[in-house]
Protein backbone atom coordinates (compact mmCIF):
# COMPACT_ATOMS: atom_id res chain seq x y z
CA UNK A 1 0.00 0.00 0.00
CA UNK A 2 1.10 3.23 -0.89
CA UNK A 3 2.51 5.92 1.80
CA UNK A 4 -0.33 8.44 2.86
CA UNK A 5 0.71 11.93 2.09
CA UNK A 6 -0.73 14.33 4.49
CA UNK A 7 -3.34 16.75 2.03
CA UNK A 8 -1.89 19.82 2.54
CA UNK A 9 1.30 18.69 1.19
CA UNK A 10 -0.18 16.73 -2.14
CA UNK A 11 -1.74 19.65 -2.52
CA UNK A 12 1.42 21.74 -2.75
CA UNK A 13 3.05 19.11 -4.55
CA UNK A 14 0.79 18.83 -7.92
CA UNK A 15 -0.06 22.80 -7.74
CA UNK A 16 1.30 24.32 -10.63
CA UNK A 17 1.29 28.27 -10.69
CA UNK A 18 -1.64 29.71 -11.75
CA UNK A 19 -1.25 32.76 -14.15
CA UNK A 20 -2.53 35.17 -12.11
CA UNK A 21 -0.16 34.84 -9.40
CA UNK A 22 2.44 33.66 -11.80
CA UNK A 23 2.04 36.99 -13.79
CA UNK A 24 1.89 39.51 -10.56
CA UNK A 25 5.07 42.37 -9.82
CA UNK A 26 6.22 41.00 -6.18
CA UNK A 27 8.61 42.98 -4.36
CA UNK A 28 11.94 40.88 -2.88
CA UNK A 29 13.60 43.75 -1.41
CA UNK A 30 13.65 47.02 -0.61
CA UNK A 31 16.37 49.11 -2.74
CA UNK A 32 18.57 50.63 0.21
CA UNK A 33 18.95 46.96 1.26
CA UNK A 34 19.75 45.36 -1.59
CA UNK A 35 23.31 46.60 -1.36
CA UNK A 36 26.40 45.48 -3.14
CA UNK A 37 27.96 41.93 -1.92
CA UNK A 38 24.49 41.55 0.39
CA UNK A 39 22.55 39.64 -1.81
CA UNK A 40 19.16 38.91 -1.05
CA UNK A 41 18.51 35.18 -0.93
CA UNK A 42 15.02 34.65 -0.39
CA UNK A 43 11.80 32.86 -1.86
CA UNK A 44 8.79 33.96 -3.98
CA UNK A 45 6.03 32.04 -4.19
CA UNK A 46 7.74 28.97 -3.18
CA UNK A 47 10.44 29.10 -5.36
CA UNK A 48 14.23 30.08 -3.88
CA UNK A 49 15.01 33.57 -5.79
CA UNK A 50 18.68 35.34 -5.13
CA UNK A 51 18.67 39.10 -5.70
CA UNK A 52 22.16 40.52 -5.98
CA UNK A 53 23.46 44.16 -6.80
CA UNK A 54 26.63 44.18 -8.73
CA UNK A 55 29.04 46.96 -8.38
CA UNK A 56 28.01 49.34 -11.21
CA UNK A 57 24.53 49.00 -9.31
CA UNK A 58 22.89 46.87 -11.67
CA UNK A 59 19.92 44.40 -10.12
CA UNK A 60 19.99 41.04 -10.74
CA UNK A 61 17.68 38.41 -10.38
CA UNK A 62 17.42 34.73 -10.65
CA UNK A 63 15.49 31.88 -9.74
CA UNK A 64 17.26 29.14 -8.25
CA UNK A 65 16.30 25.37 -7.83
CA UNK A 66 16.00 23.89 -4.16
CA UNK A 67 19.62 22.87 -4.29
CA UNK A 68 20.71 26.43 -5.50
CA UNK A 69 21.28 25.70 -8.67
CA UNK A 70 21.19 28.69 -11.07
CA UNK A 71 17.73 28.24 -13.01
CA UNK A 72 16.81 31.23 -14.82
CA UNK A 73 17.14 35.16 -14.88
CA UNK A 74 13.93 37.14 -14.12
CA UNK A 75 12.95 40.44 -14.82
CA UNK A 76 14.24 42.85 -12.28
CA UNK A 77 12.69 46.63 -12.03
CA UNK A 78 13.61 49.42 -9.68
CA UNK A 79 10.62 51.63 -8.36
CA UNK A 80 8.98 53.01 -5.41
CA UNK A 81 12.39 52.33 -3.48
CA UNK A 82 11.84 48.49 -3.67
CA UNK A 83 13.04 45.94 -6.31
CA UNK A 84 10.18 43.93 -8.03
CA UNK A 85 10.49 40.92 -9.93
CA UNK A 86 7.55 38.34 -11.43
CA UNK A 87 8.00 34.71 -12.12
CA UNK A 88 5.32 35.42 -15.27
CA UNK A 89 5.00 37.36 -18.11
CA UNK A 90 2.70 40.28 -17.10
CA UNK A 91 0.59 41.36 -19.73
CA UNK A 92 1.06 45.33 -17.71
CA UNK A 93 4.31 46.84 -17.01
CA UNK A 94 3.97 47.41 -13.07
CA UNK A 95 1.51 50.01 -11.88
CA UNK A 96 1.69 53.14 -12.14
CA UNK A 97 2.09 55.64 -8.61
CA UNK A 98 1.92 59.10 -10.09
CA UNK A 99 2.04 60.35 -6.62
CA UNK A 100 5.73 59.52 -6.35
CA UNK A 101 6.52 62.07 -8.47
CA UNK A 102 4.54 64.96 -5.98
CA UNK A 103 6.68 67.39 -4.89
CA UNK A 104 6.78 67.74 -0.87
CA UNK A 105 6.11 64.20 0.20
CA UNK A 106 8.27 61.99 1.91
CA UNK A 107 8.81 57.89 1.81
CA UNK A 108 9.44 56.03 4.46
CA UNK A 109 9.71 52.20 3.85
CA UNK A 110 8.99 50.46 7.23
CA UNK A 111 11.35 47.42 6.47
CA UNK A 112 9.83 43.80 6.23
CA UNK A 113 7.67 41.79 8.68
CA UNK A 114 6.85 37.95 8.45
CA UNK A 115 3.09 36.95 8.60
CA UNK A 116 2.27 33.19 8.70
CA UNK A 117 -0.81 33.51 6.46
CA UNK A 118 -1.58 33.46 2.97
CA UNK A 119 -1.27 37.14 0.85
CA UNK A 120 -4.92 37.59 0.32
CA UNK A 121 -5.72 37.17 4.13
CA UNK A 122 -3.35 40.09 4.42
CA UNK A 123 -4.56 42.20 1.81
CA UNK A 124 -8.49 41.55 2.62
CA UNK A 125 -7.18 42.57 6.33
CA UNK A 126 -5.94 45.55 5.07
CA UNK A 127 -9.22 46.66 3.33
CA UNK A 128 -11.37 46.30 6.08
CA UNK A 129 -12.02 49.48 8.10
CA UNK A 130 -14.62 47.54 10.50
CA UNK A 131 -11.69 46.29 12.59
CA UNK A 132 -9.96 49.43 13.72
CA UNK A 133 -11.87 50.15 16.76
CA UNK A 134 -10.88 46.34 18.18
CA UNK A 135 -7.58 45.74 16.77
CA UNK A 136 -6.13 49.64 16.46
CA UNK A 137 -7.65 50.71 19.72
CA UNK A 138 -7.17 54.35 20.50
CA UNK A 139 -5.29 54.67 17.21
CA UNK A 140 -6.95 53.91 14.22
CA UNK A 141 -10.62 53.50 15.67
CA UNK A 142 -12.00 53.08 19.39
CA UNK A 143 -15.15 52.42 20.76
CA UNK A 144 -18.14 53.55 20.74
CA UNK A 145 -17.41 54.39 17.41
CA UNK A 146 -17.43 51.25 15.55
CA UNK A 147 -20.18 52.03 12.35
CA UNK A 148 -18.99 51.56 9.03
CA UNK A 149 -20.69 54.40 6.91
CA UNK A 150 -21.41 52.66 3.34
CA UNK A 151 -18.78 52.85 0.74
CA UNK A 152 -18.44 51.37 -2.65
CA UNK A 153 -16.49 48.56 -3.74
CA UNK A 154 -16.08 47.93 -7.52
CA UNK A 155 -13.30 46.75 -10.08
CA UNK A 156 -12.44 49.42 -12.53
CA UNK A 157 -13.07 47.70 -15.62
CA UNK A 158 -10.74 50.29 -17.64
CA UNK A 159 -7.56 49.36 -15.94
CA UNK A 160 -8.18 46.19 -14.29
CA UNK A 161 -8.08 47.28 -10.33
CA UNK A 162 -10.33 46.60 -7.50
CA UNK A 163 -11.13 50.21 -5.55
CA UNK A 164 -12.77 50.79 -2.32
CA UNK A 165 -14.33 54.45 -2.70
CA UNK A 166 -16.08 57.03 -0.30
CA UNK A 167 -15.05 55.30 3.09
CA UNK A 168 -15.16 57.78 6.04
CA UNK A 169 -13.84 56.72 9.63
CA UNK A 170 -13.41 58.05 13.33
CA UNK A 171 -9.68 57.86 14.20
CA UNK A 172 -8.46 59.54 17.69
CA UNK A 173 -4.85 58.80 15.86
CA UNK A 174 -4.77 58.49 12.39
CA UNK A 175 -1.45 58.95 11.19
CA UNK A 176 2.31 59.76 13.14
CA UNK A 177 1.39 63.58 12.86
CA UNK A 178 -1.61 63.51 13.75
CA UNK A 179 -2.34 66.10 16.46
CA UNK A 180 -5.66 64.58 17.83
CA UNK A 181 -9.24 62.59 16.60
CA UNK A 182 -10.61 63.34 13.31
CA UNK A 183 -12.99 62.55 10.48
CA UNK A 184 -10.53 60.80 8.02
CA UNK A 185 -11.37 59.76 4.14
CA UNK A 186 -9.88 56.83 2.91
CA UNK A 187 -9.51 55.31 -0.43
CA UNK A 188 -8.07 51.85 -1.24
CA UNK A 189 -6.23 50.67 -4.79
CA UNK A 190 -5.59 46.99 -5.29
CA UNK A 191 -3.42 47.54 -8.64
CA UNK A 192 -2.71 43.86 -8.51
CA UNK A 193 -4.31 40.83 -6.36
CA UNK A 194 -1.56 40.48 -3.76
CA UNK A 195 -0.59 44.52 -3.71
CA UNK A 196 -2.65 47.06 -2.00
CA UNK A 197 -2.31 50.69 -1.55
CA UNK A 198 -4.35 53.28 0.77
CA UNK A 199 -4.99 57.23 0.54
CA UNK A 200 -6.25 58.21 3.67
CA UNK A 201 -6.50 62.59 4.57
CA UNK A 202 -2.90 63.71 5.47
CA UNK A 203 -2.75 65.72 8.89
CA UNK A 204 0.25 67.31 6.95
CA UNK A 205 -1.61 69.18 4.21
CA UNK A 206 -4.97 69.70 3.35
CA UNK A 207 -7.05 68.61 0.98
CA UNK A 208 -3.86 65.91 0.38
CA UNK A 209 -3.89 62.29 0.61
CA UNK A 210 -1.15 60.21 2.36
CA UNK A 211 -0.23 56.62 1.18
CA UNK A 212 0.36 53.39 2.89
CA UNK A 213 0.87 50.44 1.09
CA UNK A 214 1.54 46.71 1.41
CA UNK A 215 3.08 44.69 -0.69
CA UNK A 216 3.28 40.71 0.37
CA UNK A 217 6.30 38.64 -0.55
CA UNK A 218 4.54 35.28 -0.52
CA UNK A 219 7.75 32.78 0.29
CA UNK A 220 5.08 30.06 0.61
CA UNK A 221 1.25 29.80 0.47
CA UNK A 222 1.01 30.69 3.88
CA UNK A 223 3.74 32.64 4.65
CA UNK A 224 5.15 36.10 3.72
CA UNK A 225 7.40 38.52 3.97
CA UNK A 226 5.66 41.50 3.84
CA UNK A 227 7.24 44.71 2.40
CA UNK A 228 5.28 47.66 3.65
CA UNK A 229 5.46 51.90 3.00
CA UNK A 230 4.53 54.95 4.18
CA UNK A 231 4.60 58.32 1.35
CA UNK A 232 3.38 61.61 3.46
CA UNK A 233 3.04 65.01 3.70
CA UNK A 234 4.69 65.41 7.49
CA UNK A 235 7.12 67.91 8.13
CA UNK A 236 6.82 67.09 12.16
CA UNK A 237 7.23 63.65 12.93
CA UNK A 238 11.04 62.21 12.68
CA UNK A 239 11.29 59.17 10.80
CA UNK A 240 11.58 56.91 13.26
CA UNK A 241 8.80 57.62 14.91
CA UNK A 242 6.89 57.28 11.55
CA UNK A 243 8.17 54.14 11.13
CA UNK A 244 7.45 52.76 14.53
CA UNK A 245 3.83 53.57 14.96
CA UNK A 246 3.67 52.10 11.62
CA UNK A 247 4.78 48.80 12.46
CA UNK A 248 3.27 48.62 16.13
CA UNK A 249 -0.02 49.04 13.78
CA UNK A 250 1.30 45.91 11.91
CA UNK A 251 2.13 43.93 15.02
CA UNK A 252 -1.21 44.92 15.75
CA UNK A 253 -2.88 43.33 12.68
CA UNK A 254 -0.23 40.44 12.59
CA UNK A 255 -1.31 38.43 15.72
CA UNK A 256 -4.71 38.56 14.31
CA UNK A 257 -4.12 37.47 10.94
CA UNK A 258 -1.79 34.52 12.28
CA UNK A 259 -5.07 33.38 14.17
CA UNK A 260 -7.50 33.52 10.82
CA UNK A 261 -8.55 29.89 9.71
CA UNK A 262 -7.80 28.57 7.25
CA UNK A 263 -4.91 30.25 6.42
CA UNK A 264 -5.55 30.55 2.62
CA UNK A 265 -8.04 32.31 1.71
CA UNK A 266 -11.68 30.78 1.24
CA UNK A 267 -13.14 31.55 -2.12
CA UNK A 268 -16.27 29.61 -2.19
CA UNK A 269 -19.14 32.35 -0.75
CA UNK A 270 -20.37 29.70 1.10
CA UNK A 271 -16.98 28.60 2.96
CA UNK A 272 -16.68 31.40 5.33
CA UNK A 273 -19.31 34.05 5.36
CA UNK A 274 -18.03 37.01 6.88
CA UNK A 275 -19.84 38.16 9.83
CA UNK A 276 -20.04 41.80 9.21
CA UNK A 277 -21.01 43.79 6.25
CA UNK A 278 -17.99 43.08 3.82
CA UNK A 279 -18.86 44.81 1.07
CA UNK A 280 -14.55 44.94 0.01
CA UNK A 281 -14.03 41.74 1.44
CA UNK A 282 -17.05 39.94 -0.75
CA UNK A 283 -15.51 42.13 -3.42
CA UNK A 284 -11.96 41.10 -3.03
CA UNK A 285 -12.75 37.39 -2.90
CA UNK A 286 -14.83 37.44 -6.30
CA UNK A 287 -11.79 39.42 -8.33
CA UNK A 288 -9.57 36.50 -7.05
CA UNK A 289 -11.60 34.02 -8.23
CA UNK A 290 -12.72 35.32 -11.57
CA UNK A 291 -9.10 36.31 -12.40
CA UNK A 292 -8.79 32.61 -11.20
CA UNK A 293 -5.99 32.92 -8.50
CA UNK A 294 -5.32 29.43 -7.06
CA UNK A 295 -2.02 30.02 -4.98
CA UNK A 296 -2.87 30.86 -0.85
CA UNK A 297 -6.49 30.80 -1.83
CA UNK A 298 -8.88 27.80 -0.57
CA UNK B 1 12.35 64.65 33.06
CA UNK B 2 13.01 60.70 32.47
CA UNK B 3 13.76 59.99 29.20
CA UNK B 4 13.40 56.02 27.30
CA UNK B 5 15.69 55.06 24.61
CA UNK B 6 12.21 53.28 22.90
CA UNK B 7 11.41 50.68 20.68
CA UNK B 8 8.13 50.16 19.95
CA UNK B 9 7.90 46.37 19.50
CA UNK B 10 10.16 45.22 21.75
CA UNK B 11 9.35 43.76 24.77
CA UNK B 12 12.25 44.63 26.64
CA UNK B 13 11.49 48.46 25.60
CA UNK B 14 7.39 47.73 27.32
CA UNK B 15 8.63 46.42 30.55
CA UNK B 16 9.65 49.91 31.24
CA UNK B 17 6.72 51.38 29.82
CA UNK B 18 4.22 49.49 31.61
CA UNK B 19 6.26 50.05 34.95
CA UNK B 20 6.24 53.91 34.07
CA UNK B 21 2.77 53.90 33.15
CA UNK B 22 2.17 52.09 36.25
CA UNK B 23 3.41 54.52 38.91
CA UNK B 24 1.64 57.01 36.90
CA UNK B 25 5.38 58.78 36.23
CA UNK B 26 5.70 61.04 33.02
CA UNK B 27 8.69 60.73 30.21
CA UNK B 28 9.97 61.50 27.05
CA UNK B 29 10.52 58.61 24.69
CA UNK B 30 13.65 58.54 22.11
CA UNK B 31 12.49 55.88 18.88
CA UNK B 32 15.57 54.22 18.09
CA UNK B 33 15.95 52.38 14.72
CA UNK B 34 16.55 49.06 15.62
CA UNK B 35 14.57 47.49 12.71
CA UNK B 36 15.05 47.80 10.14
CA UNK B 37 18.22 50.54 10.80
CA UNK B 38 20.00 48.31 13.69
CA UNK B 39 21.07 51.83 15.19
CA UNK B 40 21.22 50.51 17.99
CA UNK B 41 24.21 48.25 16.99
CA UNK B 42 25.50 52.13 15.72
CA UNK B 43 28.64 53.97 17.22
CA UNK B 44 26.34 56.81 18.50
CA UNK B 45 24.37 54.37 20.22
CA UNK B 46 26.51 52.23 21.46
CA UNK B 47 28.17 55.74 23.85
CA UNK B 48 25.21 54.93 25.94
CA UNK B 49 25.24 51.48 25.65
CA UNK B 50 28.41 49.41 24.73
CA UNK B 51 26.20 46.20 24.91
CA UNK B 52 24.12 47.54 21.57
CA UNK B 53 20.55 46.58 23.41
CA UNK B 54 17.23 48.59 24.07
CA UNK B 55 16.11 50.08 26.51
CA UNK B 56 18.33 52.52 27.71
CA UNK B 57 17.04 54.89 30.80
CA UNK B 58 18.56 58.24 31.00
CA UNK B 59 17.24 60.39 34.59
CA UNK B 60 19.70 63.56 35.31
CA UNK B 61 22.95 62.21 34.81
CA UNK B 62 22.39 58.84 35.25
CA UNK B 63 22.12 56.42 32.34
CA UNK B 64 21.24 52.63 33.27
CA UNK B 65 21.40 49.87 30.48
CA UNK B 66 19.27 46.29 31.04
CA UNK B 67 15.64 46.20 31.57
CA UNK B 68 15.33 44.79 34.91
CA UNK B 69 17.98 47.42 36.16
CA UNK B 70 15.68 49.92 35.30
CA UNK B 71 13.09 48.60 36.94
CA UNK B 72 15.02 47.76 40.39
CA UNK B 73 15.87 52.07 40.06
CA UNK B 74 12.29 53.05 39.31
CA UNK B 75 10.64 51.27 41.67
CA UNK B 76 13.11 52.16 44.15
CA UNK B 77 13.30 56.19 43.53
CA UNK B 78 9.59 56.48 42.24
CA UNK B 79 7.40 54.16 43.88
CA UNK B 80 5.84 55.87 47.28
CA UNK B 81 4.46 52.91 48.23
CA UNK B 82 7.92 50.51 48.69
CA UNK B 83 5.67 47.20 47.29
CA UNK B 84 6.91 46.89 43.83
CA UNK B 85 10.59 46.00 44.71
CA UNK B 86 10.16 45.30 48.80
CA UNK B 87 12.93 45.79 50.87
CA UNK B 88 12.38 43.16 53.31
CA UNK B 89 15.43 40.00 52.73
CA UNK B 90 13.07 37.00 52.06
CA UNK B 91 10.75 39.23 49.56
CA UNK B 92 13.91 41.10 47.94
CA UNK B 93 15.79 37.75 47.38
CA UNK B 94 12.75 36.11 45.81
CA UNK B 95 11.85 39.47 43.17
CA UNK B 96 15.91 39.23 42.13
CA UNK B 97 15.19 35.56 41.76
CA UNK B 98 12.58 36.10 39.51
CA UNK B 99 14.27 38.94 37.81
CA UNK B 100 17.24 36.77 36.66
CA UNK B 101 14.74 34.42 34.96
CA UNK B 102 13.32 37.45 33.18
CA UNK B 103 16.44 38.32 31.90
CA UNK B 104 17.71 34.78 30.83
CA UNK B 105 15.47 32.23 30.94
CA UNK B 106 12.18 33.65 29.42
CA UNK B 107 14.76 35.60 27.02
CA UNK B 108 14.36 32.41 24.81
CA UNK B 109 10.88 33.53 23.78
CA UNK B 110 12.47 36.95 23.14
CA UNK B 111 14.52 35.15 20.25
CA UNK B 112 11.81 33.12 19.13
CA UNK B 113 9.81 36.00 18.67
CA UNK B 114 12.85 37.87 16.55
CA UNK B 115 12.96 34.71 14.21
CA UNK B 116 9.67 34.98 13.64
CA UNK B 117 8.71 38.49 13.37
CA UNK B 118 11.83 39.57 11.72
CA UNK B 119 13.37 37.22 10.26
CA UNK B 120 16.47 36.84 12.63
CA UNK B 121 18.58 33.49 11.70
CA UNK B 122 17.74 31.53 15.45
CA UNK B 123 17.60 28.14 15.48
CA UNK B 124 13.97 28.65 16.23
CA UNK B 125 13.18 25.21 17.18
CA UNK B 126 15.57 24.80 19.92
CA UNK B 127 14.43 28.56 21.48
CA UNK B 128 11.01 27.72 21.59
CA UNK B 129 11.48 24.45 23.54
CA UNK B 130 13.86 25.98 25.56
CA UNK B 131 11.14 28.71 26.10
CA UNK B 132 8.29 26.21 26.95
CA UNK B 133 10.62 24.78 29.56
CA UNK B 134 10.68 28.14 31.19
CA UNK B 135 6.94 28.34 31.13
CA UNK B 136 6.65 24.61 32.54
CA UNK B 137 8.89 26.20 35.07
CA UNK B 138 6.77 29.60 35.34
CA UNK B 139 3.81 27.47 35.26
CA UNK B 140 4.28 25.35 38.21
CA UNK B 141 5.44 28.21 40.56
CA UNK B 142 2.64 30.36 39.82
CA UNK B 143 0.42 27.46 40.77
CA UNK B 144 1.78 26.72 43.74
CA UNK B 145 1.84 29.98 44.84
CA UNK B 146 -1.90 30.46 44.61
CA UNK B 147 -1.94 27.03 46.89
CA UNK B 148 -0.44 29.44 49.40
CA UNK B 149 -3.23 32.41 47.96
CA UNK B 150 -0.34 34.58 46.40
CA UNK B 151 -1.45 35.61 42.88
CA UNK B 152 1.67 37.36 41.66
CA UNK B 153 4.94 35.88 41.38
CA UNK B 154 6.73 36.89 44.08
CA UNK B 155 4.56 37.38 47.02
CA UNK B 156 0.81 37.84 47.92
CA UNK B 157 1.22 41.68 46.00
CA UNK B 158 2.64 42.48 42.16
CA UNK B 159 6.30 43.17 41.99
CA UNK B 160 8.86 43.97 39.14
CA UNK B 161 8.81 40.66 38.89
CA UNK B 162 5.75 40.41 37.42
CA UNK B 163 6.56 42.98 34.94
CA UNK B 164 10.13 41.67 33.84
CA UNK B 165 8.21 38.50 33.22
CA UNK B 166 4.89 39.77 31.54
CA UNK B 167 6.02 41.16 27.96
CA UNK B 168 7.62 38.19 26.56
CA UNK B 169 5.20 35.62 27.78
CA UNK B 170 2.76 37.55 26.75
CA UNK B 171 3.77 38.14 23.20
CA UNK B 172 4.85 34.25 23.00
CA UNK B 173 1.96 34.03 20.22
CA UNK B 174 4.48 36.20 18.07
CA UNK B 175 6.96 33.68 18.18
CA UNK B 176 5.60 30.77 18.00
CA UNK B 177 4.44 29.31 20.91
CA UNK B 178 0.79 28.92 22.54
CA UNK B 179 0.26 28.86 25.97
CA UNK B 180 -2.61 25.94 26.30
CA UNK B 181 -0.68 24.04 28.39
CA UNK B 182 -0.09 26.51 31.04
CA UNK B 183 -3.82 28.04 32.87
CA UNK B 184 -1.78 28.97 35.57
CA UNK B 185 0.51 31.24 33.68
CA UNK B 186 -3.28 32.00 31.71
CA UNK B 187 -4.61 33.36 34.93
CA UNK B 188 -1.64 35.60 36.22
CA UNK B 189 -1.53 37.14 32.59
CA UNK B 190 -5.39 38.00 33.33
CA UNK B 191 -4.75 39.67 36.60
CA UNK B 192 -1.35 41.72 35.00
CA UNK B 193 -3.81 42.79 32.35
CA UNK B 194 -6.23 43.79 35.01
CA UNK B 195 -4.14 45.73 37.20
CA UNK B 196 -4.16 49.96 37.35
CA UNK B 197 -2.37 51.75 34.96
CA UNK B 198 -1.78 49.05 32.66
CA UNK B 199 -0.85 49.65 29.34
CA UNK B 200 -0.63 47.02 26.39
CA UNK B 201 1.64 46.83 23.16
CA UNK B 202 1.43 45.63 19.67
CA UNK B 203 0.91 41.62 19.95
CA UNK B 204 -0.53 41.28 22.59
CA UNK B 205 -4.14 39.47 22.36
CA UNK B 206 -6.51 40.37 25.07
CA UNK B 207 -9.45 38.31 24.40
CA UNK B 208 -11.74 39.82 27.25
CA UNK B 209 -11.11 43.53 26.24
CA UNK B 210 -14.35 45.16 25.69
CA UNK B 211 -16.11 43.28 28.70
CA UNK B 212 -17.32 45.13 31.57
CA UNK B 213 -14.82 45.59 34.21
CA UNK B 214 -16.99 43.20 36.55
CA UNK B 215 -16.35 40.42 33.98
CA UNK B 216 -12.84 41.46 33.94
CA UNK B 217 -12.38 40.83 37.29
CA UNK B 218 -13.27 37.21 37.19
Amino acid sequence: MSQKIPKEETQHMSKELDPASRDQWYVIESSEDLRTNKPRRTRLLGRPILGERSTSGTVTIREQSEDGKLLRELPAVERYGYVWTTLGSPEKPLFDMPEFEEDGRRLVICGVLTVRTSPGRIVENFLDLSHFPFVHTDILGAEPMTEVTPYKAKLDESSGELWVTDCGFYQPQAMAASSGAAEVDYRYRVPQPYSAVLYKSSPGKADAFDLIGIFPQPLEETVCDVHCFMLVYDDVSSHEGMLQWQQGIFLQDRIILENQRPARLPLNPRAELPSRADTSAIQYRRWLKNLGVQYGVA
Amino acid sequence: MIRLYDYILSGSCYKVRLFLSILGQDYETVPVGFYPAKEHKKPEFLKLNPLGQLPVLQDGNLVLRDAQAILVYLASKYDQSGLWYPDEAAARGRVSMWLSFAGGELMTASAARLHDVLNYPFDVASLRKSARKAFVILDDHLAEQELLDWDWIAGPGPTIADIACFPYVALSNDGGIARDEYPAIERWLRRVMTLPGFIDMPGMLMPWRGESPEEQAV
